[in-house]
């Protein structure tokens, strides 16, 4: 068996066989492909294009396994250097349509759990997933808005509605809270994970039915740093379908179930636990004071003037700093994606378009 | 949703039980008043439909009509314990006092409804010819006489409000006997009174609106007299014997018999009421409401109390709704009334003036206190005060109010049932024209106790003295000012925004909205001193700042006298002057700590120094310093002008406006119309939240919310000391560590304030509060608490902790190393925000003894949240207040054993209490002498059938001192009544228009000459003459 792999870094072009029922381990062929290279000094990042034309990372055993099961009969490997690696090139339809990602895989829970390494590098920030697949109706959708330190303003609106509900008695109207305005540019107008009209089902897990637009309001601004909000998308079409496998006979297909199924469904899909949204949380800012003596002898003194107004401003000129801080590292990442995107987007030879039914058998080269 | 008054949502932990449990200070909007002068008890209704009863100080009833419908009018049966209420959805209510384990409650039994004309379709359809205008209760207690806007006088039993249809006396049979040159054609218009005579209750006097008063015989249906008036009636009286009536016209003037007066030679608006009363020291008292001169004082809202040759027209400043005498029940044949005391309800407030003292002075009332004589800025609980200050404050109290009359609380029936109450609570409210009250809030009724005033340490724009009172000698009629409500503040900067009082040292903090922070003392004898003046800059010479809004207050200079009480020593002044928005006090370290929007102090009283100022103020924000509140004032002051000059123009209480003027019948069809269409489906444009966390540099990040002392661990866990904390709108919290002197040594060494953390919270929700928790978990004693042996010492081994409640989420942090230990999220799980929170002790409802610690929280919602401390855990959560009301949120104060106050209206205290150990309720019981029991019927309207069934029960009544007059078989009764007093010749009801013989054209034309020329000729006589003698004209 062959395999055909690519390296972005200036394209160099490496064909090898593997024994497909025997891959072996993720590390060996990480070790295998770096010395191939002669790239032992990188870190890089391995995927492979799937039945879909899907690019995939490979990175632990059972993704490994995956790809070289599914290739039929060459695997094609994409190399990528660790720091150029862009996450949300990942999944559906990301070779075969250079578009943004409707779904990006990401784990925040790296740090809890190191061993499954199939996730973002460290300098890259998330700022939205999809979470919950797995236990939500297919007709809704959990999405969690990250905004730490960030200098984009979460950006929508909320308004009040009525929405059609199903029960006992038949159709019933009941009042709901929908979105109504997405500001451009921000947070969850970039995520193209919320539209306008989809209606708003809970907040951090809690039922928002029965609530007043106000309450609605007071708890998705209290859990703004890390927002996650279940919304019934008002745009049906493009909703996860986890039973069947995709039909999507048009490009058009949003599915992600391939990239699902690509990988043991509980590593990729995050769960929502009331617990973990809690010890995720910021920390309080404590600045010890000086604790030297500070007087007051006389009215308007100016030496007591003077060292409450050092005492008065230390703490916000450290606040000042980190906000600064945060702010430079998320416009990094923020362009770093961009950037890679707008490459992808402008480079012809990306455009992959593998047809349905796999790549050509022959194992023709692809010039990037 | 739930009535006032009654218990409220279900109890979930047997230590809790929310119920809101009485209200203190003056109904909102009263629209009725009667009184019962056999229970001595007065009923007031209200705007709202409520209608409580008072007595004795701590006798108070309440009741809540289901429809929320205005109470026009109120009627007691005398003795009965029913009290009839009219709404004005024009349906008639049977209020029953029953017992209930030893109690009194108010319970509403029966209503009726007037069915409309057959033929003018549904009955619900507000017919305005069945309109009633007049109730009137008869004496024997069986019947009630209703006057309608048609002028058809209907009869309804009692107590099962049962329409007696072939009763029912239509205008028609009137007209029967009137001449024909008066009837001319046109009606005879509503029924404006009806008066049962007061010695022969089957005679009727009837009064309609064009000015027909008819005497008539209700057993035989006959018009026994006639008296044709030509002006458009107002009311009507009775004089005590029958031999005499007083009536009052739309011109002002009033008659007595029938002779005419005219209370000046100019047009004068109506008299709405009129009363007279006897006296056995010769000349009659006669007290009306309105009549003044339209074009002087037509704004004026005044009753005039005549007596022979005296004179009093009592101003008041609010619209006079009803008034009343005060008399024995019973007046013996031929006796006097000698009215005690004249009690008269207007739209702000009651007032009740001694008849029987010289000059007619007030009587103090022991209720209902007009909370909101000026508006309520801010209050504060203090809860077990101790007797000596308790004391102090009843003495300088009455020092300032010396009682002008001897007379004892006139309204005194039933029995207060309800425990002394345990333990004094004070409650403190500070209002917009700069004055602090004192109430006695240990019971049921809410005792004004004391009055504090700063305004006289400043220069203000306007005097004080009130130039009425000046002119008030050259004027006629001699106006009197009575009642102390003055909604208007002279200048909006002295209102005080916060206070703060240590009931151990009588030691106050007074803080207003011109930046003004007033230290006082209680003194008992007054002085002569200068205050001390200190400023305090809180922008510490922060750049690019201009306050834009309102200038400081100029104290006065020299000395200044100040009478016995709370005397102030220091005043601090906060530069910029915006309104102190946070203020505490600690007496034993002589700290008073103050912040605004801008930054805070800390000043050492005792030394008169201050010690720290800091600004809180973030660099982007601007909008602080606009003064956004005095752009607020500055609109309130010319809202305030603007309302005063509405109401110079307001016309005096036009009865029924709504029901009588043409245009408003147009509406009230077009109303009507619409809503048999249904409500129209209006396309709103929905309304839009953003979402968007709230950044460092909103505007007003710098307020500071709270601030407080404390003696605990802040530099590190081996030493306690003093410390102040203070929290801001942008959720930062400021730790100083205190250098404070032993108490020997405080005039030599200065106290010194350390910056020892600071603390932001990530969510940057407003702090609203900071509390340290002792080893134990209990919050830390007050100051003195401890060294007094009013509380156990607090537990210094164990480590403490800090309890920090933000708008959005309570937090306990461990101390001194600053680290959180546990935190409950209430806005998120919620989606609710903290408005107010307290740390109450909770009796649990097995033992006294035990107490538990918990957390109360009143959120926007109003919602009260109850949280064990300091685990914050949720233990139970009940609504308390309509979250519409933001006025009431906001006037929430707890006090430390679990209750609560909030203000319904701007002159309502509700009292809530979340312990069942430790409730403040109405216990009171009315001694009711009822001659018969509420028959349970189901149903309270005519049935032609029961009224059959019922009518024979009603006459076999024992007691009743009538014969009833039985509609059913006169003939039972014939006209066997002496012919009374009425005909007898001394009479100056004798009338030449006698129905039962003929009347000619002639006759009719002499009686309107003849009244005609006494108005011209009264007219002519000069002022003097005609005040005071125009009663008798023939």
């Amino acid at each position: 068996m062959g395999g055909s792999k690519s390296l972005f870094f200036g394209a160099e072009f490496r064909r090898f066989s593997l024994d497909r029922y025997k891959p072996g381990k993720f590390e060996d062929f990480y070790k295998l492909i770096l010395h191939i290279h002669h790239i032992a000094n990188l870190e890089v990042m391995i995927g492979y294009a799937d039945v879909h034309g899907d690019l995939l990372p490979i990175n632990n055993d059972d993704n490994f396994f995956k790809a070289v099961s599914s290739a039929h009969p060459l695997l094609r490997v994409f190399i990528q250097r660790q720091d150029e690696v862009d996450y949300s090139n990942f999944g559906t339809n990301t070779l075969s349509r250079k578009k943004k990602a409707l779904v990006t895989l990401r784990n925040d829970n790296l740090r809890r759990r190191p061993h499954i390494n199939i996730s973002m590098p460290h300098d890259f920030r998330p700022v939205s997933s999809i979470i919950d697949v797995d236990i939500l109706p297919e007709t809704h959708r959990r999405v969690r808005l990250y905004r730490h330190g960030c200098e984009k303003p979460l950006g929508f609106y909320i308004r009040d509605g009525t929405s059609v509900r199903v029960t006992p008695h038949g159709l019933e109207k009941v009042p709901g809270i929908f979105i109504s305005r997405m500001v451009p540019g921000g947070l969850a107008e970039s995520t193209g994970l919320l539209a306008v009209n989809d209606e708003v089902l809970e907040v951090n897990g809690i039922e928002v039915a029965g609530k007043t637009l106000d309450q609605v309001t007071d708890m998705m601004i209290a859990n703004s740093h890390n927002l996650i909000i279940t919304v019934k998308p008002a745009n049906q079409r493009n909703n996860i379908i986890r039973s069947s496998r995709m039909s999507g006979s048009s490009g058009q297909s949003t599915d992600s179930t391939a990239s699902h199924h690509s990988l043991p469904t509980s590593h990729v899909l995050q769960n929502f636990h009331p617990d973990e949204m809690e010890s995720d949380e910021e920390a309080d800012i404590v600045i010890e004071g000086g604790l030297e003596p500070q007087h007051i002898p006389k009215l308007h003194s100016i030496t007591s003037s003077s060292l409450s107004r050092i005492n008065g401003s230390s703490l916000s000129h450290r606040l000042q700093r980190d906000l600064v801080l945060n702010n430079n590292s998320g416009r990094e990442s923020n362009g770093n994606i961009h950037k890679l995107l707008s490459s992808l987007k402008t480079d012809p030879r990306h455009s992959l378009v593998i047809p349905r039914g796999g790549i050509e058998e022959d194992g023709t080269v692809i010039t990037l | 949703p739930s009535p006032r008054g009654f218990r409220v949502g279900v109890p979930t932990l047997t230590c809790l039980s929310p119920w809101q449990t009485v209200e203190h200070g003056f109904p909102s909007q009263p629209s009725a008043l009667a009184y019962d002068p056999v229970l001595r008890v007065m009923a007031i209704g209200t705007k709202a439909g409520a209608v409580k009863l008072y007595g004795a100080p701590g006798v108070e009833l309440t009741g809540l009509h289901k429809e929320t419908a205005t109470v026009t009018q109120l009627h007691f049966l005398p003795g009965q314990g029913w009290l009839l209420s009219l709404l004005d959805d024009n349906t008639l209510h049977l209020w029953e006092v029953c017992q209930k384990e030893g109690c009194s409650h108010l319970e509403e039994t029966r209503s009726f409804g007037l069915p409309g004309r057959p033929g003018s379709g549904s009955a619900n359809c507000s017919p305005g010819i069945t309109r009633v205008t007049v109730v009137l209760p008869m004496a024997a207690g069986t019947l009630v006489c209703l006057g309608t806007e048609g002028g058809a006088v209907y009869f309804v039993t009692l107590p099962t409000l049962t329409l007696l249809e072939d009763k029912t006396l239509f205008p028609d049979e009137i007209l029967q006997s009137v001449p024909d040159e008066y009837r001319c054609g046109k009606a005879l218009g509503p029924v404006e009174s009806i008066q049962e005579h007061p010695r022969d209750g089957s005679r009727l006097l009837i009064g309609y609106s064009r000015g027909l008063v008819v005497l008539w015989e209700q057993s035989t249906r006959l018009v026994q007299h006639l008296f044709l008036g030509n002006q458009q009636l107002e009311s009507l009286a009775w004089e005590q014997s029958g031999k005499s009536i007083v009536s009052s016209h739309s011109d002002g003037g009033y008659m007595v018999g029938i002779g005419v007066s005219v209370s000046g030679p100019f047009p004068c608006k109506a008299i709405s009421k009129i009363l007279w009363r006897t006296c056995e020291s010769g000349t009659p008292f006669i007290i009306f409401s309105g009549g003044m001169p339209r074009a002087s004082y037509g704004d004026r809202h005044c009753v005039s109390v005549l007596q022979g040759q005296t004179l009093a027209t009592l101003d008041f400043t609010s619209r006079v709704i009803d008034f009343f005498t005060v008399q024995s029940a019973e007046v013996p044949e031929g006796g006097f009334e000698n009215p005690r005391a004249l009690v008269v309800l207007v739209e702000e407030e009651l007032v009740a003036i001694d008849l029987q003292t010289p000059g007619w002075p007030t009587i103090p009332a022991p209720y209902l206190a007009p909370l909101h004589s000026s508006a309520i800025t801010c209050s504060c609980h203090v809860s077990n005060v101790p007797l000596k200050l308790w004391e102090r404050i009843l003495s300088v109290g009455e020092q300032q109010s010396p009682r002008q009359s001897s007379a004892a609380w006139p309204i005194d029936g039933g029995k207060n049932l309800a425990q002394e109450p345990t333990q004094r609570g004070l409650l403190l409210t500070g209002h917009e024209d700069g004055t602090v009250r004192f109430w006695d809030a240990s019971g049921v009724s809410l005792k004004p106790l004391y009055k504090l005033g700063t305004a006289n340490i400043f220069q203000t724009d306007c005097e004080h003295n009130d130039s009425l009172n000046q002119a008030g000698e050259e004027e006629w009629p001699p106006f009197r000012k009575v009642g102390c409500f003055d909604p208007y503040s002279d200048d909006p900067r002295l209102g005080v925004q916060k206070i703060a009082l240590c009931k151990y040292t009588a030691k106050m903090v007074v803080a207003g909205t011109a930046g003004q922070v007033l230290v006082m003392e209680l003194s008992d004898e007054k002085s002569e001193h200068a205050v001390s003046v200190a400023t305090v800059d809180l922008l510490q010479d922060r750049e690019g700042f201009t306050w834009k809004g309102h200038d400081r207050l100029a104290p006065r200079n020299g000395p200044l006298s100040f009478p016995p009480g709370f005397q102030p020593s220091v005043l601090v002044q906060c530069v910029p002057p915006a309104a102190v928005t946070a203020v505490t006090l600690h007496s034993e370290w002589n700290l008073v700590a103050f912040g605004t929007s801008h930054g805070f102090g800390l000043f050492d009283y005792y030394r008169r120094n201050p010690v720290l100022a800091r600004c809180t103020l973030h660099p982007n924000d601007s909008l602080a310093m606009e003064g956004p509140l005095s752009r607020v004032k500055s609109l309130k002051k010319s809202l305030r002008q603007s309302f005063r000059r509405i109401r110079k123009s307001r016309v005096s209480g036009k009865k029924r406006l709504n029901a009588s003027s043409p245009s408003s019948k147009v509406q009230e069809a077009n109303a009507q119309l619409a809503e048999q269409a249904g409500p129209p489906e209006v396309e709103m444009t929905p309304v839009q939240r953003r979402i968007e966390p709230r950044s460092a540099d909103d505007s007003l990040s710098g307020v500071v919310r709270c601030l407080y002392f404390a003696d605990t661990f802040l530099r590190d866990a081996a030493h306690h000391g003093p410390t102040m904390w203070a929290g801001t709108n942008s959720g930062s919290v400021f730790a100083y560590a205190l250098e404070v002197p032993s108490q020997e040594k405080f005039s030599e060494r200065a106290v010194e304030a350390v910056l020892g953390k600071e603390i932001q919270l990530m969510h940057r929700a407003p702090v609203v509060s900071i509390a340290v928790l002792d080893g134990r978990g209990n919050p830390l004693p007050e100051p003195y608490e401890v060294s007094r042996d009013l509380a156990k010492a607090p537990d210094m081994q164990g480590s403490h902790s800090m309890l920090i409640s933000s708008e959005e989420q309570f937090k306990v942090f461990t101390l001194p190393k600053v680290s959180a230990k546990t935190k409950f999220k209430l806005t998120a799980h919620e989606g609710c925000r903290v408005r107010k929170v307290a740390l109450v002790s909770l009796a649990s409802a097995g033992s006294e003894e035990r107490l538990e610690n918990c957390l109360a929280c009143l959120t926007n919602l109003g919602d009260i949240h109850i949280f064990t401390v300091p685990s914050l855990r949720p233990q139970v959560h009940y609504s308390c207040i309509r979250k519409e009301d933001i006025s009431g949120i906001a006037s929430c104060v707890f006090t430390k054993h679990g209750q609560g106050f909030y203000l319904i209206s701007p002159s309502e205290f509700e009292r809530f209490s979340l312990s069942a150990r430790n409730v403040t309720e109405p216990l009171c019981r009315l001694e009711v002498a009822r001659s018969m029991a509420t028959p349970k019927l189901p149903q309270a309207n005519a049935c032609p059938m029961a009224l059959l069934q019922a009518w024979p029960w009603v006459l076999a009544v024992p007691n009743a001192s009538h014969p009833p007059c039985s509609p059913g078989s006169p003939e039972e009764h014939p006209a066997a009544f002496s012919p009374g007093p009425i005909d007898s010749p001394n009479s100056s009801m004798e009338n030449p228009l006698d129905t039962t013989g003929d009347i000619t054209v002639e006759e009719v034309k002499d009686f309107l000459a003849s009244s005609e020329e006494a108005e011209r000729n009264l007219r002519n006589t000069s002022e003097d003459e005609a005040r005071p003698t125009g009663i008798l004209i023939k």
